[in-house]
């Protein structure tokens, strides 16, 4: 074990620089599939997979190991739990700002999808689907740039 | 057979459901007619899969041989597969590939939605996480449907007879058998009967919106859930099996 006292908190601390391999500006606590951290005589860190094909989800899970390796944690278990399903609503609000500013728009309960560059809710979806499952393409009426809509699920 | 038996069998019927699915849809990628359907493909097929490695674990956790989702899929037999008959059947031209995710998916829904109250944790968190995906992929199989219904003369009358070719593959959907009985009693499993009346009802509403007629009285092809396999699903494996029979617990 670390020479200092491992909790919980500082965990979710390190969990915090581990960023999403397909959105890489949002870490795996902005998405809202880490579920639970624990730590006794080892660190068990339970996560829910996005979708069920998602492909990151043994790649999330190494970086995992790999952070936590880093940080001198030997004995480490990674949980993996699909009840709850993992829902868009898990995304924190911290997380929701960041995919605005990387140019892709929030999932939202609103019909009116506001355009990530402008703010403009003049915009149109493009297609139902984007470069991942997770995104469909839009694009704004107004400023005209594409974006991304990240779906509710 | 124990009931623990027959809720291994109806998870690798889901499983290869998922799976051979899955493959055929793979069979298009890159081959779409417009890229918003290559994406569209790519992504459902990759539910697929996902759902299929779900169910293959599960099963193999139940029982306990150490199988994994590897082994089941690459390790057996034609007459080992438990999929339905109507997944396995080529793609053909883009209105019989719809067709038969429009069939198959109006079924799903409705057995995955059945399956997140049945009693077995492990399989009603499996359908929970699939339900949410195959409600979408309805969406899309149901519009396409409507479109090319609702379309051209020749896309109506094409997308017509697709339908009446496929239709023959439905009635294995609802047929219960010993194993569909045994986990509607056991772990309060879906009700085949009621699913067939709200797939009825979803079917017939999207038909009729696409100006197609249901076909009537035909005759159904049967045995895909009991391993009777259709003339199609042997070279579909051989394509998908190649590596592991070629290099046997071949990894990288």
């Amino acid at each position: 074990m670390v020479a200092t006292v491992l909790d919980e908190a500082q965990v979710y601390e390190w969990l915090a620089n581990v960023p999403d391999p397909e959105i890489p500006v949002l870490s795996i606590l902005d998405l809202g599939i880490v579920r639970d951290v624990t730590v006794n005589n080892k660190v068990t860190v339970t996560l829910t997979p996005t979708y069920s094909g998602c492909p990151a989800t043994e790649a999330i899970e190494c970086s995992v190991l790999a952070a936590l390796k880093g940080h001198g944690v030997d004995d480490i278990a990674i949980r993996r739990v699909l009840s709850p399903p993992w829902t868009t609503d898990w995304i924190t609000d911290d997380g929701r700002e960041k995919l605005r500013k990387y140019g892709i728009a929030p999932p939202s309960q609103s019909p009116e999808i506001a355009c990530p560059q402008c703010e403009s809710l003049n915009t149109e979806r493009v297609s139902e689907f984007g470069s991942t499952a997770c995104k469909a393409s839009w694009r704004c009426c107004d400023c005209l740039e594409p974006f991304e809509y990240f779906k509710c699920l | 057979m124990s009931k623990d038996q027959a809720l291994i069998s109806y998870i690798l019927r889901l499983a290869d459901n998922a799976l051979i699915l899955s493959q055929r849809m793979i069979e298009s990628v890159a081959a779409e007619p417009e890229l918003e359907e290559e994406l569209a493909n790519a992504n459902f097929a990759l539910d697929f899969i996902g759902q299929a490695r779900l169910f293959y674990t599960c099963a193999g956790e139940l029982e306990g041989s150490g199988r994994s989702e590897d082994d089941f899929a690459f390790m057996r037999d034609e007459h080992e597969f438990r999929n339905l008959l109507l997944l396995e059947q080529p793609n053909g031209h883009f209105g019989d590939a719809l067709l038969r995710q429009f069939l198959f998916e109006s079924f799903y829904v409705h057995l995955l939605e059945a399956l997140t109250h049945c009693s077995h944790d492990g399989l009603a968190g499996v359908a929970a996480r699939a339900l949410k995906e195959v409600k979408y992929h309805c969406r899309h199989s149901s519009q396409w449907l409507i479109r090319l219904g609702d379309g051209t003369q020749l896309s109506h009358d094409r997308v017509q007879a697709s339908l009446d070719d496929a239709w023959r593959f439905t009635g294995e959907m609802f047929e219960a058998d010993d194993i569909d009985k045994a986990v509607q009693e056991g772990f309060d499993g879906p009700d085949l009967s009621a699913i067939h009346d709200l797939w009825m009802r979803d079917v017939e509403k999207t038909v009729s919106e696409a100006t197609l007629r249901l076909p009537a009285g035909q005759w159904m092809a049967g045995g895909g859930k009991q391993g009777r396999h259709s003339e199609h699903l042997g070279p579909l494996l051989a394509e998908m099996q190649y590596l592991q029979r070629s290099f046997p617990g071949a990894t990288w």
